[in-house]
């Protein structure tokens, strides 16, 4: 009996959402408002620079950005698909949508290893 | 109490009617009836058919939230009109309308074939590799292991969650919440020996994998079964079973 | 009389779906909201990518982003981004005891332990992050 491939998107999926829910707050707080503004004083910038330059952090980065981008795209697949009744496009919709998970992954890992 | 409670002298409800012979398009007509306090929706229709239009179609049967015929939507909502008091839907006029998803064949009246096929589909039955000889008793079990299905074996097929899915509504294919809920139920059963069977079905795209969690279903069902719980946890289990098959190939036969 | 019909023969009434069906009921609508905060989950990744590349080039660099980052309208604009990712976060913790059944022998641990435990893991996650990022 043929299975569906389904299990690989849906863990990669899950494993987005579960990462982005427990990371994403505090970096946008940290990073995107408390720091520009000026609330808190960042660490030394050496010691950033240490942290982003270690390949255990880019690994992880490189996987976070990974899950992120295959959340979204299921989720937008399906958003699509149902939500605007777009289900004889299916294998369009599938193809673009997880073919650009794909795309950002392979360059976003490109420029992430590349720091350091 | 400075506040006196208004209690209406009468309702309208505006029906939903079909009727192929005549209109090839549904209408609605409007009815006024008595209010009671203690009247459900229910019986406000029997009240129709009764005393005001003997035409009007409709199933229901035990009226006691129990043989699941009676599901229609109020004001839009999937309810069964034998647990619904009248009284939550003041002040009126009361829209009621067959549950969506089904084709409707005459008034409040849907076809569930469908929903029919999809229970055996999922073979929502107990499934024995061996059936053990009567002499040997029973198949004992421990009051931890009721619990383990006892939930979504409250299900009484009253389709509401089908009418609450936007999924079903949008791909019929898709096995849908109750069955997939009786599906667990089995799976889950200490006696039973068939969820690899059911996985067989199930972990196609119109089993588990087209359930995009919207969680209406849940909300609106009379028997507190939680079907989306049940599909979700269903996931978990096919990727475990997913994943051990790519790891141990040859285990898996 | 409707001259389409035969008797005996059923003639179903079939009700369309809306093209924007989940406008007609608020937990629709709710559900593809939670569906599109997928897209601003990619902008804030991207954003963090960003950053990290600015990091590595050094402390001008770097500086010359935070100033860009404190424009009004940037921060407004994140600041709507960080109420849309803890929408996500909500409702995707929240979710959670529904598809994690966890049983210990023969005792299933009850839903909320399951919820409170996903909460814990939010917060321990943002102490070590932020701690990483502040600590001097």
């Amino acid at each position: 009996m043929k299975r569906s491939r389904e299990p690989i998107i849906w863990v990669l999926f899950g494993g987005g959402g579960m990462a982005s829910a427990l990371f994403l707050p505090v970096l946008i707080l940290v990073l995107f408002i408390a720091l520009p503004l000026g609330w808190v004083q960042s660490a030394p910038i050496d010691d950033l620079q240490w942290l982003v330059r270690h390949p255990l952090t880019r690994l992880g980065l490189i996987v976070f950005v990974m899950l992120c981008l295959f959340h979204w795209a299921h989720r937008f697949r399906y958003t699509l698909y149902d939500g605007l009744q777009l289900s004889h496009l299916n294998e369009v919709i599938a193809v673009l949508t997880y073919g650009m998970a794909m795309v950002g992954t392979v360059v976003g890992a490109y420029l992430i290893w590349g720091v350091g | 109490m400075s506040e006196t409670l208004t209690v209406p002298e009468t309702v309208i409800l505006e029906v939903f009617r079909y009727r192929p012979e005549v209109e090839s398009e549904p209408t609605f007509d409007s009815f006024e009836v008595p209010f009671h306090p203690e009247w459900m929706i229910l019986d406000a229709l029997n009240y129709i058919k009764d005393d005001l239009d003997g035409s009007l179609s409709y199933r229901w049967a035990c009226r006691m939230g129990v043989c699941g015929s009676c599901g229609m939507l109020a004001n839009g909502q999937p309810v069964l009109t034998c647990a619904t008091y009248l009284e939550s839907l003041l002040p009126g006029p009361i829209r009621i309308e067959p549950l969506e998803g089904f084709p409707v064949i005459r008034d409040l009246v849907g076809d569930i074939g469908d929903f029919m096929n999809k229970l055996s589909d999922v073979k929502a039955w107990l499934i024995r590799d061996e059936e053990k000889p009567v002499e040997d008793g029973e198949y004992l079990q421990t009051p931890s292991q009721l619990d383990d299905y006892k939930q979504y074996s409250m299900c009484i097929n009253c389709m509401l969650c089908y009418s609450a899915c936007p999924v079903y509504r949008l791909e019929p294919e898709f096995i849908g919440p109750a069955a997939i809920a009786l599906a667990q139920r089995y799976n889950l059963d200490s006696r039973d020996e068939g969820a690899e069977e059911r996985m067989d079905v199930l972990s196609q795209h119109d089993g588990i994998w087209g359930c995009t969690l919207v969680g209406e279903c849940t909300e609106v069902c009379p028997k507190g079964v939680d079907p989306a719980g049940a599909i979700q946890r269903y996931k978990v289990s096919a990727t475990m079973d997913y994943f051990k098959s790519l790891l141990m190939p040859r285990s898996s036969s | 009389m409707n001259p389409g019909y035969r008797l005996y023969y059923p003639r179903w009434y079939r009700k369309r779906v809306p093209i924007f069906w989940w406008l007609h009921k608020r937990s629709y609508a709710v559900f593809i909201a939670r569906e599109l905060t997928s897209v601003f989950v990619v902008y804030a990744a991207a954003v963090v990518v960003a950053l990290v590349l600015t990091l590595n080039k050094g402390e001008p660099a770097w500086e010359a982003a935070m100033s860009r980052l404190s424009h009004p309208l940037v921060i407004t604009a994140h600041v709507l981004v960080l109420f849309v990712i803890l929408f996500h976060t909500i409702t995707w913790l929240n979710l959670a005891p529904m598809a994690i059944v966890v049983k210990l022998g023969d005792r299933k641990v009850p839903p909320t332990a399951v919820l409170i435990g996903h909460y814990g893991a939010w917060f321990a996650c943002s102490v070590v992050v932020a701690w990483l990022l502040l600590w001097r």
